[in-house]
């Protein structure tokens, strides 16, 4: 197997344009071995990137951009998960 | 559990900010003789299991039969609650991972009614011990246990340090996870859930529930984490705070909604 591995980064935005602002964020990263820390629940106060576009711009690929939002008539005031989730990839070498 | 006097109930204001938030953080609320009571018994427990801990120890009973923690309760839940479940959370020292974020039990399909989860911390719990991470105004979100569970981190998420003696109400809906900790120290919080007893209206005190300082509650409550959706979710607590107040015609949601739509 090469020593090329990949990362996911998923940025969650306030809305639907890829240059709004970043609510949330989450990093799997297939170059850390099993027994290494992934990012973990409440480990960092401030996102990597302020944006997805901000993340492009630095390597990043876009995997996945979000269905908008469908609302249904009598539940229009109702929400659940986060929107606007964008998957991104990169890839790297194993760490060392 | 019998009637409080009035002054131990929760104000208009301390109950627009549990509907805006979807917690209170009530600090140094249990007297600390007590609190290294029931510490001691934490440390020393060899009971049947950490569930069982609540009908094991009376000490535990004494700190939720304190005026002043009934009074937080019956204001919201009523005079008579119901027991759901209850317990004795750890995280052993340098214990280092941390729990997925998850809303507690299953989607609830009570509109507006809710449970109240009550996390009692007995000691000191600074942030490096690991107090549980919440997300304030996640309690409205319409999300089934570890659904959330991809998320890591997200804008405004706050852990609940606090010094001994702070029990922290939460709205059963509310976003959670348990922390690291870094410590050499074991922590705990003992948890107890609570079904209401009867209709959560008018159960705090009410007085000037309709005064513009509760208005601007919500409309200041916007959490930085809410983006596009901050004026529904806006709608939604101001829904919620009919409900609790007992009023289904006062209107403290974005443009005073409510009544143009005529909801």
């Amino acid at each position: 197997m090469g020593k090329l591995r990949q990362q996911i980064l998923i940025l969650h935005l306030e809305n639907p344009d890829l240059n709004s602002r970043t609510v949330a964020w989450a990093l799997y990263d297939g170059a850390r071995t099993s027994d290494q820390l992934q990012m973990r629940e409440g480990d960092e106060e401030t996102p990597p990137y302020d944006s997805v576009l901000a993340a492009m711009r630095d390597g990043w690929f876009v995997l996945q951009i979000p269905s908008l939002p469908i609302y249904l008539h009598g539940a229009e005031h109702e929400s659940g998960h986060l929107p606007y989730e964008y998957v991104l990839e990169r890839k790297v070498d194993l760490h060392v | 559990m019998s009637k409080v006097e009035r002054h131990h109930l929760l104000t208009a204001t301390q109950m627009a900010q549990f509907v805006v938030d979807g917690y209170l953080m009530l600090e140094g609320i249990v007297p600390q003789e007590l609190n290294q009571k029931v510490y001691q018994e934490q440390m020393n427990y060899i009971g049947k299991g950490y569930d069982r801990f609540w009908f094991e120890s009376e000490t535990i009973k004494e700190v939720f039969e304190l005026p002043q923690v009934k009074g937080i309760i019956q204001s919201l839940v009523g005079e008579h609650p119901i027991y759901d479940h209850s317990y004795m959370h750890i995280v052993s020292a340098k214990n280092l991972k941390a729990q997925n974020w998850h809303a507690d039990s299953v989607i609830d399909t009570r509109p507006l009614a809710f449970d109240i989860q009550c996390f009692y911390f007995s000691h000191d719990t600074p942030k490096e011990m690991g107090p549980t991470l919440i997300l304030p105004g996640s309690h409205m979100r319409r999300v089934h246990n570890f659904s959330i569970g991809r998320y890591k981190n997200i804008v405004g998420q706050k852990q609940l340090a606090c010094k001994a003696g702070t029990i922290a109400i939460l709205h059963h809906g509310l976003w959670h996870c348990a922390q690291p900790n870094y410590t050499d120290t074991t922590r705990y919080v003992f948890k107890l859930r609570l079904q209401p007893g009867q209709q959560q209206r008018n159960l705090f005190n009410t007085d000037d529930y309709d005064n513009p300082e509760i208005t601007s509650i919500f409309r200041k409550g916007y959490q930085p984490w809410l983006g596009n959706e901050d004026r529904t979710e806006h709608i939604q607590r101001a829904k919620l705070w009919r409900y609790v107040v007992g009023n289904d015609s006062i209107d403290v949601s974005f443009e005073k909604v409510l009544s143009r739509m005529n909801i």
